[in-house]
C-alpha cells in the first residue's frame, strides 16, 4: 500500500554549542503537495533542511521515506533517495551552458566523449512538460535570474528527484518571475512531485501551498491547512505576537523641498542607451516619495547618480538648494544625505570589519571618533553599543562580531541604524526590507516613518507593491528610465500601478 | 586583570587556557610553529632520501644535517657563534622591511610582488647619495639621513606606479609590479654602468658598487659590534623594530589604517562611505614601496655591504623573500620581525649544512624552500584548530545538555544563515588579517 507521507521527519532535535537549533521538530510531507515551511530568520528552517539533506546529523529523531526509516549521512544519500534542492544562491557554473549545467555530474559518454544528444532531448521534453522555458545553449552568465532558477529546477528533474526543496526561491526574482515560479510549482505538484517551500513571505504561502508548518526559535509551532488559515494567523504563529501589516502613519505634512532632480540622465553600464532619461522630480521634508517599478528600469542608476556612486550625464541634482551634481560622496554624506543601499554586501558593509567598525563607516573621522589621526576606540564602542541597543541588532559577540557572520536581517538592521542615526535631511532607502521577515520589516518601516515625522525627506525605491502602497505618500512609477506617472497611494489601485510599471500606460509629462 | 586573577585562583583554568590558545594571535603563532616543524620534517625526509640515493653521502650525514639546520647559527662548530648571530640579525633587517612592505599591501587588498624593484630603486638612490656628497664638508650623519630618506622616497614613487595603474585603469597590480621590477633592474644596471665613479675597481670582484664606508657613511654600530664581535651589525635592527611597531599602530589604531583596510576588504563599500578609494590604493602601494626601499637603504648604508649592480638578469632575493616572511607572520607587522629572523636562522643553518656535511648548497636551499612552502599551510592549520575545538565544544555541550542544562533555545543567527559554508567564510578574515584583535 502506498504511504500517505513520502517524507517524514519525526522528533528531530539538533543541538549546537549552547543552543538547540531544532527542538523536537516534526515535519510530514504528503505525496504531491506543496508544503510551506515558515519561520523568521534564525528559526531553524535551514538547519532542519540541512538535516534532511545529510549535512547535519540530528541527535534525536528519525527520518522516514514512504514509512520506512532511512539514514541520510551525506548529500549523496539524500540524492539517492530522490531529494533535490534549489538553493537560494544558485550553484551553477557561470561559463557553462544551461544544458551542460543540467547534465553536470550525470553526463553520458561514449568512448570517453560526451554525448549530449539524448540528454538534450530529455531536457527539452522535461522543459516542455513542466513549462520551464530555457535556452539549452545559452551560457548561464548571460541568462536572467529567473532562467537560472529554472535551470536549477531542471537539474533536479533530470535526476528524477521526487522531493523538491525550494530554499527562499523568490528572494531574487521580479514579481513576474515570482508568478511564473508559482505556476511552475503548481505544475510540478500536479505531476506528482512533492515540494517543500521555505519562505517567510506570507502572500506566496497563501497563493501556492497546500499546507504550512511553522517554526519559531527552534521549536515546532504547528501545521495548518493553508485554505483554512489567514495571513494574520500565520504571522502570529511565526512571530509569536500580532503583526501589523498596515503601517501606522499620519498624513504627510510636506515642508520645503530637500531634493530636487532636474532633467537627469545617466548612462548605462551594459548598453549604449541611457539608463535614466531626462528625469525630474522633487522630494520635500516630511514626505515619503516612492519610486515604483520593475527591477532594471533605471531605479538603481537613478539612485547611484543622486548618491554620487555613478557620474551624471546630464541634468542637475540639488540638495537643500545646493547643486551637488558633481559633489563628492563624502560631501553628500556630511551634508545631510543618508543612503540605505540596494546591495548591502557590495556597498552597505565591509563584511570583514566588526559591527562597531561598520557602524562608524561614514563617521570615523568626526572629532567624536578621531583624535589626531587615531581612532577613539572607546567612543566607537560606546556609540556602537548604543545603536545595538536602540535598534535591536542581534549578533554573536555584540560590537566586536565580524559582520560577515551575522544574519542578513541583522546586517540590514545595522545599516538602517547607521543611516538613520546620522543627522539627515534626506533619506534614500533602496529596497530596505529585501529578504527580511515580517517582524523586521515592521520595525524598519516604523523607523522610516519616524524619520519622516522628524522632518526628513524620504526617497524610497521598492520593487514590492505592498511596501509601495503601505509606506509612501506619493508614488512615482519608473519605466525604461523615465518617470511615467505620479500617483497618490490613497486613490490609485495596485492594478493601475501595474499597468504603468509594465509600460502599458503612460501619463503625459507633468512632473 | 579580573581574568588574570580568575586564571590563577580559579578552577576554570583549563577552559581559560583553552580560550587563550584560540585567540587569533595565539592560533597564528601555533600554526606558524607547526608549519615550520612540518617543513623541517619533510626537509629531513629529503635529506634522508638524498643520502640513501647518493653513494658518496654517508647515512649519518642526514641526521647531522637535520641537527645543523635546527641549530642555525649555533651549529657552526668551529665558527664564531656571536659573529654569525650578529650577521643573522643584520641580514634580517632588509627582510623585515620587505616583509612589512608585502604585509601592509596584503592588509589593504593588494599583492605587492614589486618589492624587488622597489628594493633596487631604493638601493640605487641611497648609494648614489651616500657616495656623492663629500663628507669632509658635510656631516656624515646628515648624508646618512639624506640617503635613507632619498631611498625611501624613490621606493614610494616606484611603488606608486602599480598603484596608479590599479586605481585609475584597473590594471592588476601584479602585472605592473612584475614589469616595474625588471624596469628597475635595467635602470639600476644602466645608471651604474654609465657612472663608473661609483664602481668599486680596487678589488678583484666584478661589477660591485663601492661600499658607503669609502665615503665615511656608516650606520651607527651602537657598540653592538663589540657584543657580536666580527660582525657588521649596526643599530638598524632597533630602527626596523620601531618601524614595525609604527606600521602596526598605523594599520590598527589610526583612521588612515581604517580607511586603507576598508578599501582592501571592500572597495565598493569604501566608495559608498565617501572614502577616496583611488587615493588609498596609491597610498598603500607608496607606503609598501617606501618600506621595501628603506630596507635596501638600511642594508647598504651599513657601510660594509657590497651592491652588485649588474642586476638586469636577476632580482634581489630580499625583495621576493618578503612574501614568505609576510605569509609566515599572517601579515602581522610584529610577527614579521620574528618570521624574518627565523628565515635567516634557518638560512644560517643551511649555509652550515653545505660547509660541514657532504650535502651541497643547493640541498640547503631546497630545505629552506620546503619550510617556506609549508608556511603557506598556516591558514589550513588554523582552520583545523577551529574545527577541532568546535567539535570538542559541541561534545561538551551535548554532555551538558544530556544532564539537563539544555540550551537557551535561541539560535545564534550566524549558525542558521550560512549553515555549511560559514567556516570557509569566517576564515577569509584570518587569511588577510590574522590578528586583528
Amino acid at each position: 500500500m502506498e504511504q500517505e507521507y513520502i517524507i517524514e521527519m519525526l522528533g528531530i532535535t539538533k543541538r549546537f554549542p549552547g543552543i538547540v537549533a531544532n527542538d523536537n521538530i516534526t515535519l510530514q510531507l504528503k505525496r504531491g503537495e506543496i508544503h510551506a515551511l515558515l519561520g523568521e530568520n534564525g528559526a531553524g528552517k535551514s538547519t532542519l533542511m540541512s538535516v534532511l539533506f545529510g549535512l547535519y546529523q540530528p541527535e534525536e529523531g528519525e527520518i522516514r521515506k514512504n514509512g520506512e526509516r532511512v539514514e541520510i549521512r551525506d548529500p549523496n544519500d539524500a540524492t539517492a533517495l530522490g531529494i533535490g534542492m534549489v538553493h537560494q544562491h544558485f550553484k551553477l557554473v557561470e561559463v557553462f551552458t544551461v544544458l551542460e549545467n543540467i547534465i553536470l555530474g550525470n553526463e553520458s559518454t561514449k568512448y570517453g566523449f560526451l554525448t549530449t544528444k539524448e540528454a538534450r532531448a530529455r531536457v527539452l521534453a522535461l522543459s516542455e512538460k513542466y513549462g520551464l522555458a530555457i535556452d539549452p545553449d545559452a551560457k548561464v552568465e548571460d541568462i536572467t535570474v529567473g532562467m537560472q532558477q529554472r535551470t536549477e529546477i531542471l537539474k533536479m528533474l533530470y535526476r528524477d528527484n521526487e522531493i523538491l526543496i525550494f530554499d527562499e526561491p523568490t528572494a531574487v526574482l521580479t514579481p513576474q518571475e515570482i508568478d511564473e515560479l508559482m505556476q511552475i510549482m503548481k505544475n510540478l505538484a500536479a505531476e506528482g512531485k512533492s515540494i517543500l517551500f521555505i519562505t517567510h513571505k506570507l502572500n506566496e504561502i497563501m497563493a501556492v501551498s497546500d499546507r504550512c508548518s511553522v517554526l519559531r526559535k527552534g521549536k515546532y509551532i504547528g501545521t495548518v491547512n493553508t485554505a483554512e488559515t489567514t495571513k494574520e494567523e500565520l504571522s502570529r504563529m511565526m512571530v509569536g505576537r500580532d503583526v501589523k501589516f498596515k503601517v501606522d502613519k499620519a498624513d504627510a505634512i510636506p515642508g520645503e523641498t530637500v531634493l530636487e532632480v532636474n532633467g537627469l540622465s545617466v548612462g548605462a553600464h551594459l548598453h549604449k542607451k541611457d539608463a535614466v532619461k531626462d528625469v525630474s522630480f522633487s522630494v520635500r521634508r516630511g514626505e515619503i516619495v516612492c519610486i515604483a517599478g520593475i527591477d532594471g528600469n533605471g531605479q538603481t542608476e537613478l539612485v547611484q547618480a543622486i548618491t554620487g556612486l555613478t557620474p551624471v550625464k546630464a541634468g542637475h541634482v540639488l540638495l537643500k538648494g545646493e547643486n551637488i551634481t558633481h559633489a563628492s560622496i563624502r560631501q553628500r554624506n556630511t551634508h545631510g544625505m543618508s543612503h540605505i543601499p540596494e546591495d548591502r554586501h557590495k556597498h552597505g558593509l565591509v563584511l570583514d570589519y566588526t559591527l562597531e567598525e561598520n557602524l562608524v563607516l561614514q563617521r570615523y573621522f568626526e572629532p567624536r571618533f578621531e583624535n589626531h589621526g587615531f581612532i577613539r576606540f572607546d567612543a566607537v564602542r560606546s556609540y556602537a553599543d548604543e545603536l545595538i541597543e536602540n535598534y535591536d541588532i542581534r549578533s554573536g559577540q555584540g560590537a566586536i562580531t565580524t559582520v560577515r557572520s551575522m544574519s542578513g536581517g541583522n546586517q540590514q538592521k545595522a545599516i538602517v541604524a547607521r543611516e538613520l542615526d546620522r543627522e539627515h535631511d534626506l533619506l534614500i532607502a533602496v529596497q530596505p526590507t529585501r529578504g527580511l521577515d515580517v517582524g523586521a520589516i515592521e520595525h524598519i518601516h516604523s523607523q522610516i516613518v519616524a524619520s519622516r515625522d522628524a522632518g526628513a525627506a524620504v526617497l524610497l525605491v521598492s520593487l514590492e507593491l505592498d511596501e509601495v502602497m503601505n509606506l509612501s505618500d506619493r508614488i512615482l512609477v519608473m519605466y525604461e528610465g523615465e518617470i511615467v506617472g505620479e500617483f497618490d497611494p490613497k486613490t490609485v489601485t495596485v492594478e493601475e500601478l501595474g499597468l504603468y510599471m509594465a509600460g502599458a500606460k503612460k501619463q503625459e509629462q507633468e512632473v | 586583570m579580573q581574568k588574570l586573577k580568575e586564571f590563577f585562583t580559579g578552577h576554570k583554568k583549563k577552559e581559560m587556557l583553552d580560550d587563550l590558545l584560540h585567540t587569533e594571535s595565539a592560533k597564528s603563532i601555533i600554526a606558524s610553529l607547526i608549519c615550520i616543524l612540518g617543513g623541517v620534517l619533510v626537509g629531513f625526509v629529503v635529506l634522508f632520501l638524498i643520502a640513501l640515493l647518493t653513494p658518496n653521502i654517508p647515512f649519518s650525514d642526514a641526521f647531522r644535517g637535520l641537527l645543523i639546520i635546527l641549530g642555525g647559527p649555533f651549529a657552526s662548530g668551529s665558527g664564531n657563534v656571536m659573529m654569525i648571530l650578529g650577521d643573522m640579525i643584520l641580514e634580517a633587517v632588509p627582510l623585515i622591511m620587505t616583509g612589512l612592505s608585502v604585509a601592509i599591501a596584503f592588509k589593504t587588498g593588494l599583492f605587492n610582488i614589486g618589492a624587488p624593484g622597489q628594493y633596487l630603486m631604493g638601493a640605487m638612490t641611497s648609494l648614489v647619495i651616500a657616495l656623492s656628497i663629500d663628507t669632509t664638508s658635510f656631516p656624515a650623519f646628515f648624508v646618512w639621513i639624506l640617503a635613507f630618506l632619498g631611498g625611501a622616497v624613490t621606493g614610494a614613487l616606484w611603488g606608486a606606479i602599480p598603484g596608479l595603474f590599479k586605481a585609475f585603469l584597473n590594471v592588476n597590480e601584479v602585472i605592473v609590479c612584475i614589469m616595474t621590477n625588471w624596469i628597475a633592474a635595467n635602470i639600476v644596471s644602466w645608471v651604474f654602468r654609465e657612472n663608473q665613479q661609483f664602481v668599486n675597481v680596487a678589488e678583484t670582484k666584478m661589477n660591485f658598487v663601492k661600499p658607503t664606508s669609502k665615503n665615511g657613511v656608516m650606520t651607527w654600530r651602537m657598540g653592538l659590534d663589540k657584543i657580536f664581535e666580527g660582525s657588521n651589525i649596526d643599530c638598524s635592527i632597533f630602527l626596523v623594530i620601531l618601524i614595525a611597531i609604527g606600521i602596526y599602530v598605523l594599520i590598527n589604531k589610526t583612521t588612515l589604517g581604517y580607511e586603507l583596510k576598508a578599501c582592501g576588504y571592500n572597495k565598493h563599500a569604501a566608495k559608498y562611505a565617501g572614502m577616496n578609494e583611488k587615493r588609498n590604493i596609491v597610498l598603500s602601494m607608496m607606503i609598501a614601496g617606501a618600506l621595501a626601499a628603506a630596507g635596501a637603504a638600511l642594508w647598504y648604508l651599513n657601510g660594509k655591504n657590497d651592491f652588485h649592480w649588474d642586476t638586469y638578469q636577476s632580482l634581489p632575493d630580499n625583495g621576493f623573500n618578503g612574501i614568505p616572511v609576510a605569509l609566515l607572520a599572517s601579515n602581522n607587522p610584529i610577527g614579521v620581525i620574528f618570521s624574518a629572523l627565523l628565515l635567516r636562522y634557518i638560512g644560517k643553518g643551511g649555509f652550515n649544512l653545505a660547509g660541514f656535511t657532504s650535502f651541497n648548497e643547493y640541498v640547503s636551499n631546497l630545505i629552506i624552500a620546503m619550510i617556506i612552502y609549508f608556511s603557506c599551510f598556516s591558514k589550513f592549520i588554523r582552520d583545523l584548530m577551529d574545527k577541532k575545538r568546535k567539535a570538542r565544544l559541541e561534545k561538551a555541550s551535548l554532555a551538558a545538555a544530556s544532564v539537563g542544562a539544555g540550551g537557551s533555545g535561541i539560535l545564534p543567527e550566524e549558525e542558521e544563515e550560512s549553515s555549511n559554508d560559514s567556516s570557509e567564510e569566517e576564515n577569509k578574515t584570518s587569511d588577510l588579517g590574522g590578528e586583528e584583535e
